[in-house]
């Protein structure tokens, strides 16, 4: 068996979250009753002109300047021109050889190891609406239907280049994408919804070769997990079809998710020919340095940057610098938080323990709950102030994610003030120790583990409310004198 | 003569003066309809309920039934939209609207705007008010002889490859086609996008200002349209030309062109020069190479802005279609006429992989050349003259079967949209007992001052005041 190389190259389309759509002035929301979001443009009825988002045009230059691209001063849109009943015009608005950007770089990091991945282009284009294919039983009627409200959303479309070496490094490279993207609040990414969509080329060479092999085309990727083991296969397929001493046929395949197989949707023969030419009716585009001043100044911080500022300034660990930044939410979170007074590293913990233990067993992110910044700081003070315990903690914070009360208001209504009565401590303690006459010789004995017992004995006749360090000293006072 | 047929600034001053009212003239025009609409066919939908608001009391425009119309059908004289009615308004309607400009019909026009003669309409041919036996000349043939016909008192139309100033010049009426990006596009169906341009067709130049006053400017729907201020057209048109300096283009007087027409535009610079102008013969070197680039460019647009009528949103739909494709196949092989078809097909095939370089882009290549020729020729002239078509009116039928004579006959008319420039024909004669145009073109945004030559050449000459014997009939006053 040969030892080959993959190259992989991704092609992904994100929608971006403007109000309006790219072309006219409907709203672009997700989710609403078929054919409710359209007009007249969006529609593609007769005598109807498109004029572009200036919004859409403005989150498109951000994401190509995140990507480290260069702008074309002029670029300007084409007409790819396909018939299909979710396109109402019968061809989509995008851009061809003249795209917004070129020529950018996004790093990723495996194994410790950085790597640039090229992005060949970054282009703006329209979207095009969605097929309900309705298999009506009984009868004879068997239909489609076309729900246009998502035709004409903004597109950005992001290709990279062919510098991607495993399914490892695909992942990766979506995941920084993702969150670069969500960062500079562009698009929502939510593969779930579509607003993220991956295709990917992947052929596979000699390893030391230079020359490229024949490529596949993957489509239908539904998530990273479809592209990782997608990619995963098509290896070990063209691997096998290799080594039987065949060739790799240039073909575009779907994944088939359920049966972990890729599938064969159309050969090189039935490609379509696209007739691309310039669209009359929008003028081109000039993109002047003041516009991309503007823009550049507007930049927010970027994860790369966000990660090395935690490392640098809250001396977080570079993984959890990383488990942090790659949801801008959380870290964001986190930087509200210092920014209202907490011990960076103590919320950093929190976040990272508690916090997310219980966002991903729930399967939300932090913007779901009703916990603030504002909260965790709060219950960050009691802690410190012996108002409760750390243990304590935990129980507060639960309520918080789930309820939004305030760590006070818990700690009040659940009666879950922290015992720091040295008399009413000693009356526990002492009950503990003629209690448990056994457990006490041991400790005489010199056992110093049973003292823990006792300290947990205490803790349960106070329903875990007693202040641990008193107790400790309480405990050690009245054994030892 | 009756009321409809005088021209718009006319009535005005009579409504003005108290002489009569606007509603006697809205009548007149009816009445006119009532009587010769039979022979004449320039309607396809009539909305004779005339608003009289406004400025301009209701004075009838016809429409080119390809500028939608909110509520009222519009069908670009083609099957597959035949029942198509719009749910919102062109821009230039919302602006005729608010001025109280009122529609009285749809006008009749060959195909999406494909044609020369108005016969390639899909419901009938509409006839030449000079001669019914002759074509009106087309696309916009429906309103240029419904303005020939007293049956509107002013019309609009689309101009491509000069198909507002082709009719007129066949009907013996002013017909004017802007600068590009002069007046929106938005709601007139695309045939093809970077040609498209509404004019005004009008009995007379005062009109054709009044009526481009109303319709140009900005449009933010449009973003093809320009945001260069509007002149004041009505008070420019009056300042006269001494010392206009004038190219007569040589070859739109070359093979081809009528003895009847050289005549007429050669008495035309005559008169222009008695009236002060300079007037030179100019060449445009690449003038015999614009209807080629033109029948490239064209049909690739219209293949792809006519990809929509597939019978999947609104319009015709096949019946008993098995399948997507054969939907697809089936209604747009019975929804779109021969002529549609052709071009669909000749666009198709230029922008196709592996031909697109040596048909689309070497087709604008060759419009780079000929807008150099016209730039070149506008350092040295104020304005160009020539025939508006080579020959008068022909006989209905006579083209019909061979496209190609049919496209020579916007030879000289192509040019100039390819260009962007603006241009205006407008009556110069008669040739045979019909009208011949006189074609008057101008540097980008220059209407100003092809509408003043115009003008000037008009208040020298009688020939805009005829009128076709059709309508003469009857004696109404």
């Amino acid at each position: 068996m040969g030892v080959y190389e993959a190259v992989i190259g991704l092609e992904v389309h994100a929608e971006l979250n403007t109000d309006t759509k790219i072309f006219c002035g409907c709203p672009t929301r997700f989710g609403q009753e078929p054919n409710t979001q359209v007009c007249p443009v969006c529609l593609g009825l007769p005598g109807v002109l498109p004029v572009l988002n200036q919004a859409a045009l403005h989150k498109a230059l951000k994401a190509a300047l995140a990507l480290n691209c260069h702008i074309n001063q002029w670029s300007r849109f084409d007409r790819k021109n396909y018939f299909y009943p979710d396109l109402p015009k019968n061809y989509q608005i995008s851009q061809y050889d003249l795209p917004l950007a070129e020529h950018g770089y996004l790093e990723i990091e495996i194994d410790g190891k950085k790597k640039r991945v090229g992005i060949k282009r970054v282009h703006l284009e329209e979207d095009a609406g969605k097929l309900l294919h309705e298999d009506t039983g009984g009868t004879r009627d068997r239909f489609s239907m076309v729900d246009y409200n998502r035709t004409g959303v903004p597109l950005i479309e992001i290709v990279s280049e062919p510098d991607i070496r495993s399914p490892e490094e695909a992942k990766e490279y979506l995941e920084n994408l993702k969150t670069i993207l969500q960062y500079i609040d562009v698009s929502d990414c939510k593969m779930e919804e579509g607003s993220l969509r991956c295709d990917a080329n992947i052929s596979l060479r000699p390893a030391g070769s230079k020359t490229y092999g024949t490529r596949t085309e993957l489509k239908n990727l539904n998530s990273f997990r479809a592209v990782y083991r997608a990619l995963a296969f098509e290896i070990k397929r063209q691997s096998e079809v290799l080594d039987s001493g065949g060739a790799v046929e240039q073909e575009t395949l779907a994944w088939d998710d359920a049966r972990g197989v890729t599938v064969k949707l159309r050969g090189k023969e039935e490609a379509h020919d696209y007739r691309y030419f310039p669209e009359p009716d929008l003028t081109p585009l000039q993109i002047t340095e003041e516009i991309l001043s503007g823009i550049k100044e507007g930049m927010p911080e970027l994860p790369q940057q966000r990660k090395d500022r935690y490392m640098r300034e809250l001396g977080l660990s570079a993984y959890d610098a990383t488990v942090l930044t790659r949801s801008k939410t959380l870290s964001d979170f986190l930087d509200d938080a210092c920014r209202l007074g907490a011990e960076p590293k103590a919320a950093a913990n929190w976040l990272m323990g508690d916090i997310m233990r219980i966002l991903n067993a729930e399967d939300k992110g932090i913007e779901d709950t009703p916990l603030s910044p504002g909260h965790l700081v709060e219950m960050l003070s009691l802690i410190d102030d012996g108002v409760i315990s750390g243990k304590i903690a935990k129980t507060v914070l639960e309520e918080m994610l789930f309820t939004g009360k305030t760590p006070n208001v818990i700690v009040r209504e659940k009666g879950l003030l922290q015992i720091s009565d040295a008399s009413a401590l000693r009356t526990v303690v002492e009950q503990v120790v003629k209690d448990n006459p056994k457990v006490v010789d041991d400790y005489r004995s010199g056992k110093e583990k049973a003292l823990g017992f006792l300290v947990g004995q205490v803790m349960k006749h106070t329903k875990g409310k007693a202040n641990p360090q008193m107790v400790n000293s309480i405990l050690k006072e009245v054994l030892d004198g | 003569m009756s009321l409809c047929d005088l021209t718009v600034h006319e009535v005005l001053d009579l409504i003005k003066s108290g002489e009569v009212s606007a509603k006697e003239v809205r009548e007149s025009v009816l009445a006119r309809i009532e009587k010769v609409e039979s022979r004449v066919c320039s309607y396809i939908t009539m909305t004779p309920e005339l608003d009289s608001d406004g400025a301009f009391h209701g004075l009838p425009l016809a429409l080119k039934d390809n500028i939608c119309t909110r509520g009222v059908r519009t069908t670009c004289g083609s099957r597959i939209l035949e029942h198509f009615v719009p749910p919102y308004d062109a821009t230039v309607v919302t602006r005729l609207k608010a001025q109280g400009i009122g529609i009285v019909g749809k006008t009749n026009m060959d195909e999406f705007a494909m044609g020369s003669s108005c016969e390639n309409s899909a419901f009938f041919p509409t006839r030449n008010p000079w001669d019914l036996d002759r074509v009106p000349g087309g696309s916009s043939g429906g309103s240029a002889a419904a303005v020939a016909a007293g049956e509107a008192m002013w019309a609009l139309g689309s101009d491509t490859g000069g198909s507002v100033r082709q009719p007129a010049s066949f009907c013996g009426v002013v017909g004017l086609k802007p600068t590009y990006g002069r007046v929106s596009r938005y709601g007139l169906v695309a045939f093809a996008s970077s040609l498209d341009q509404i004019g005004p067709i009008t009995r007379d130049v005062l009109d054709s200002a009044i009526l481009l006053s109303v319709i140009a400017g900005h449009d933010p729907l449009d973003s093809t349209s320009a945001p260069v201020p509007v002149p004041d057209y009505v008070q420019d048109v009056r300042r006269d030309v001494k010392g206009l300096k004038v190219g007569l283009v040589r070859e739109y007087l070359g093979q081809g062109t009528e003895d009847g027409v050289r005549s007429c535009i050669l008495k035309a610079v005559e008169v222009l020069t008695d009236l002060g102008a300079h007037v030179e013969e100019v060449s445009l070197p690449h003038t015999a190479y614009a209807l080629d680039a033109y029948y490239l460019i064209a049909p690739a647009e219209a293949s792809s802005n006519l990809a929509r009528y597939d019978g999947v949103k609104y319009g015709y739909r096949a019946e008993g279609a098995v399948g997507l494709l054969d939907m697809y196949q089936r209604t747009r092989r019975e929804g779109f006429g021969e002529e549609v078809k052709r071009r669909i097909m000749l666009g198709t095939y230029a922008l196709s992989s592996g031909y697109y370089d040596a048909y689309y882009l070497r087709a604008q290549k060759v419009r780079t050349l000929i807008r150099m020729d016209f730039q070149k020729a506008f350092s040295e002239y104020d304005v160009l003259l020539g025939p508006t078509a080579p020959t008068v009116a022909f006989r209905a039928g006579e083209r019909t079967s061979d496209p190609l004579s049919m496209y020579l006959s916007d030879v000289c008319t192509i040019p100039i949209n390819l260009a962007g420039i603006p241009a205006v024909s407008i009556p110069c004669g008669f040739s045979g007992g019909l009208p011949v145009g006189l074609q008057i073109i101008g540097k980008p945004f220059s209407e100003a001052i092809i509408l003043r030559a115009a003008y000037a050449f008009e208040s020298s000459t009688d020939h805009h005041k005829n009128r076709p014997a059709l309508t003469g009939e009857g004696g109404e006053a």
